[in-house]
């Protein structure tokens, strides 16, 4: 017997806009006790904005009930396992919130002077030491926004450091099983794009690295534990080739949920590497939310971080803003404040053991996984998985249901799907991650609904490319939403299926 | 599928056919299959300059973007409009209505280390 989490129970809601009354306020005003003043006679006709057409215009209590009601369309980690592989959705602790709002740094302010900043300043003194103890590096910044922003980041240091050497050179490498966003970067800071093919392991294939690796080479972007979960066990000699040639190894951070306490990149010949605190210091994301994607950097690349750099003298915290090669800023201000709290939060808790325990956890929680679904789902790449594991639906393909059509059945189980299609080397990919959060109980529950989704590819493959049947929303037409989008919404165009 | 004999292939699949120096370019019937449904087409403007093997333009599916290589180079002279208010074209007939761009091309010699539509049958393999 499956024992579904939930049936999600939503709310009906209609769109703001189509609730309002013309002249309904939330607030009321005293009567005005000075001449009223034309404003477009004492400001200028062109400096008064017109109202704008069709603003809503309802109660307090109706806006509030219409975003709590939009909130029960959600899915989020607080309510149950979120298995999205790469996004490490994990479990965010009250105390970072705890912390984070204390009324000393909930109203810190940018411009305050740095006498009136120390607190805060310490704090990210403070972060920056602990995640260089994690990492193995020799110094840090915490502007970056997030890990695709760390990622330009990093790469805009190493051509720093290549220019200064006499020669930017031309190409980035990397590997077939990388996130979309290391080609992006590689582009955007003007290198060309070299695809380094995996090995039959998964892995980067040393003989092909030492083949490609020449004088225009740059560096190689490597995620480790890579895409498909496995630890890149050559790193340290795919390190000396690129070093051997005078290129750089940088490490994308995204997968660190699998090595903290562990491993540490330093120590394994990393030049440069992002962290994302979004996903391995438990900060909160998934909905656009503010990341935190620090770079750490080996001393080589440390005088060209972004400024300001954070500098104690005379027993004090200051901005230093004297850094002639730097590359400049990269954010407004010093990095997203309130998520470096919450980074630090997670880790001061935790301490080390625990930090350490919780690599374990996630390691052993994915391999639980895979053990109780290797029967049900062909697994591609077998080396020893290490915080996701994925599956391909070759399978189930042969019945004709996809990797898409299985997540969304998924939903029905009251599960938020896993990462579909992605890494690109596993043909129809399902890859799970199920984060230290989860406990037995959870990840059993997970395992059942997989199975019986299994069990109903081969009696009911129709009803599974239906899926999903349980939603307030049926299966969307992603294809039409894509090719004819309706972006916008008008009082004479009442609301369509197509619409929705 | 069968490959039209008149075309000549890439093994990034794309298809060109020459015409005098007039090269018609588009993605193969098996890009599309792979790509899946196509929901948007990015081609340069008339006048932009092309490199054999350089990317060309992008089409996106619901699954990925996927870079399109210039299978010749030259200069475009022209490009489909109707892909752009009709991408499935690209699904429906990727070797006729829903060619890509056209390219004055600078070096036709390139055709000959292009591959014969047997050649590249053979490439992608038995499909249906």
């Amino acid at each position: 017997m499956i024992k579904k989490v939930r049936s999600h129970i939503t709310q009906n809601e209609s769109l703001l806009f189509e609730k309002s009354s013309p002249g309904k306020t939330g607030y009321q005003l005293p009567a005005l006790d000075v001449p009223a003043v034309d404003s477009q006679a004492a400001l200028g006709a062109h400096n008064v904005r017109n109202e704008i057409e069709h603003f809503p215009e309802v109660s307090e209590v109706e806006v509030i009930r219409h975003f709590t009601r939009l909130s029960t369309w959600n899915y989020a980690i607080d309510l149950g396992l979120y298995p999205l592989g790469s996004c490490t959705m994990k479990y965010n602790p009250r105390v970072n919130e705890l912390v984070a709002r204390l009324e000393g740094l909930a109203w810190a302010h940018p411009y305050q002077p740095e006498s009136l900043s120390q607190g805060s300043m310490e704090i990210m003194a403070r972060l920056e030491s602990a995640l260089l103890e994690i990492t193995g590096m020799d110094a840090i910044t915490l502007q970056p926004a997030a890990g695709a922003h760390g990622e330009l980041t990093g790469i805009l240091l190493v051509r720093a450091l290549l220019e200064k050497r006499g020669n930017p050179r031309k190409k980035i490498l990397i590997p077939d099983s990388a996130h979309g966003t290391n080609p992006a970067t590689a582009a955007i800071a003007g290198y060309a794009v070299e695809n380094l093919r995996s090995n039959a392991r998964g892995t980067v294939d040393l003989a092909e690295l030492e083949r490609m690796v020449d004088k225009d080479v740059a560096a190689l972007m490597v995620t480790n534990p890579n895409t498909i979960g496995v630890f890149e066990e050559k790193i340290t000699r795919a390190a000396e080739i690129l070093h051997k040639k005078g290129a750089l190894l940088y490490m994308d951070g995204a997968n660190m949920n699998a090595l903290v306490g562990v491993a540490r990149p330093g120590d394994f010949g990393v030049d440069v590497m992002h962290l994302n605190l979004h996903k391995t210091f438990s900060t909160p994301h998934g909905g656009g939310g503010p990341g935190g994607g620090p770079v750490a950097v080996k001393k080589i690349l440390e005088p060209f971080l972004p400024v300001p750099r954070l500098k104690r003298t005379r027993n004090k915290w200051t901005f230093d803003y004297k850094r002639p090669r730097s590359i400049g800023r990269v954010r407004a201000f010093y990095g997203n404040f309130g998520v470096i709290v919450r980074a630090l939060a997670y880790i001061l808790a935790h301490g080390g053991d625990g930090l350490r325990n919780a690599t374990v956890d996630a390691v052993m929680n994915a391999n639980y996984l895979r053990k109780k679904l290797e029967p049900y789902y062909d697994l591609p790449y077998t080396a020893p998985n290490m915080h996701e594991v994925v599956f391909s639906d070759d399978r189930q393909a042969k019945l004709g249901v996809r990797t898409g059509d299985i997540a969304k059945r998924l939903i029905d189980y009251g599960f938020h799907p896993y990462t579909v299609s992605f890494p690109l080397i596993v043909h129809g990919a399902l890859m799970i991650e199920p984060t230290e959060t989860e406990s037995k109980d959870e990840l059993d529950l997970f395992a059942d609904a997989m199975i019986s989704i299994a069990q109903e590819v081969e009696t009911d493959p129709e009803m599974v490319r239906k899926a999903p049947h349980n939603t307030r929303t049926s299966r969307v037409d992603e294809v039409t939403a894509a090719r004819r989008p309706v972006l916008r919404w008008t009082p004479e165009q009442p609301r369509t299926k197509t619409a929705d | 599928m069968t490959y039209p004999e008149e075309l000549r292939y890439t093994k990034e699949h794309e298809w060109v056919l020459a015409e005098g120096d007039v090269g018609t370019v588009g993605i193969t019937w098996h890009a599309q299959k792979e790509l899946g449904d196509i929901v948007y087409v990015d081609l340069p403007k008339p006048g932009t300059r092309v490199e054999q093997g350089k990317s060309l333009g992008s089409v996106e599916s619901v699954k990925a973007v996927s870079d399109i290589y210039s299978p010749v180079s030259g200069e475009v002279i022209e490009t489909n409009e109707t892909l752009s208010q009709s991408p499935e074209k690209l699904n429906e007939d990727p070797h006729g209505a829903a060619w890509l761009v056209k390219i004055r091309m600078s070096a036709p010699d390139e055709m000959k280390g292009l591959l014969a539509a047997a050649a590249y049958q053979t490439y992608v393999g038995a499909e249906t």
